[in-house]
């Protein structure tokens, strides 16, 4: 409906130009433009891409420290870390070889498809691996924005509370797989495992859930099986119509 | 604060559509809001006021139709409105729910000059 308009752009005197024009285009139409160019990018290079998403404080990056330490003789692997400020957490990454591209949002709360297009260029050639994008650690706003990833995964550590859940159910929503982090503490925090998965699945009833410590160790056979998994579903399509 | 950057998207919407269908001046933004989605409609308002200052937009005012939540309930079969993510079919009480509606954020129509 375009009530009143002229096409020709032209005021005639006398008339009021007051018109209503509908256009429904979405808020988010411009990043998740750029999201989808991404994600073309990353499947011409083969690259499986996680968007690591939790609050402050949940263990991302230790977790990421661990992980790329230990898939990173088998394959490429890059990392692309999020934070207001300083490069700490890009500097943890590479102190284990591996490449990381620091992203400092500044009063930005969360990273969006536009930074992650440039901080994949910045990184070397990762064809046939896997990356992974620590997004800035916020539980509300990272939700809203895709970045060309295969999925998002939210870190939850046993000392957040087993509601976190429920009172950010958007990031949950978001989340293909909740890794439960830090459960070398579950003693000590009386950490309830079962009502934790109770209220991830409310909002999220597909969600996968593992349990991990990025201290310890314990659990990350689990996660690398699952890595595998997703390699698989992403090639399933190529790999289907090959002989 | 995600509204911020949400805002700044609606006025760059504002301003290419100003650039092609010539228009000067907008009087009002219509968004339509899921209640499932990313935003509450307060802080979209708030917000803009402040991105749309010597833009465009500027003094615009934000009307906001919201959208409820919808959900498939896969126990009880049939679609059913929700006003949140954690809540329950409210037929049966089942937390099987898939959201099929209520995630909606758009920008709907302009009044324009």
């Amino acid at each position: 409906m375009d009530c009143g308009a002229d096409p020709a752009g032209l005021k005639i005197a006398g008339m009021s130009s007051e018109r209503t024009i509908r256009i429904e285009r979405d808020i988010l139409g411009k990043n998740n433009r750029m999201a989808a160019d991404n994600r073309a990018r990353f499947l011409t290079d083969d690259l499986l891409v996680f968007n690591l998403v939790s609050s402050p404080g949940a263990g991302k990056t230790s977790l990421l420290v661990r992980a790329v330490s230990e898939l990173k003789d088998s394959r490429p692997v890059g990392v692309i870390e999020g934070d207001q400020q300083t490069s700490n957490d890009a500097d943890r990454i590479r102190a284990t070889g591996v490449p990381a591209i620091q992203i400092n949002t500044g009063k930005g709360c969360h990273l969006d498809a536009a930074m992650v297009g440039e901080a994949y260029r910045r990184l070397p050639p990762l064809k046939g691996g896997i990356l992974f994008i620590e997004n800035v650690g916020n539980l509300v706003c990272p939700a809203a924005f895709d970045l060309g990833e295969a999925c998002k995964i939210v870190v939850f550590s046993t000392a957040d509370g087993e509601d976190k859940p429920l009172k950010y159910p958007d990031m949950f929503a978001a989340s293909s797989l909740m890794l439960i982090n830090k459960i070398d503490l579950a003693p000590v925090v009386d950490f309830d495992s079962a009502k934790t998965i109770e209220y991830a699945r409310r909002v999220n009833p597909n969600i996968e859930v593992l349990t991990v410590s990025a201290r310890t160790g314990e659990g990350f056979a689990a996660l690398y099986a699952w890595i595998r998994k997703q390699a698989a579903n992403q090639r399933r399509p190529v790999g289907d119509a090959l002989p | 604060m995600h509204e911020m950057a949400l805002c700044e998207g609606i006025v760059e919407i504002v301003e290419e559509e100003a650039r092609r269908r010539s228009f000067s001046r907008v009087k009002t933004v219509c968004l339509e809001i899921g209640a499932l989605s990313h935003v509450a409609p307060e802080a979209m308002k708030f917000c803009f006021a402040a991105v749309a200052a010597r833009t465009i937009a500027d003094g615009a005012v934000i009307e906001v139709i919201e959208l409820p939540g919808v959900a498939w309930c896969m126990a009880c079969s049939r679609s059913v409105e929700i006003a949140q993510r954690d809540e329950p079919c409210p037929c049966c009480g089942s937390y099987q729910l898939q959201v099929t509606g209520g995630e909606e954020m758009q920008v709907k129509e302009l009044e324009v000059d």
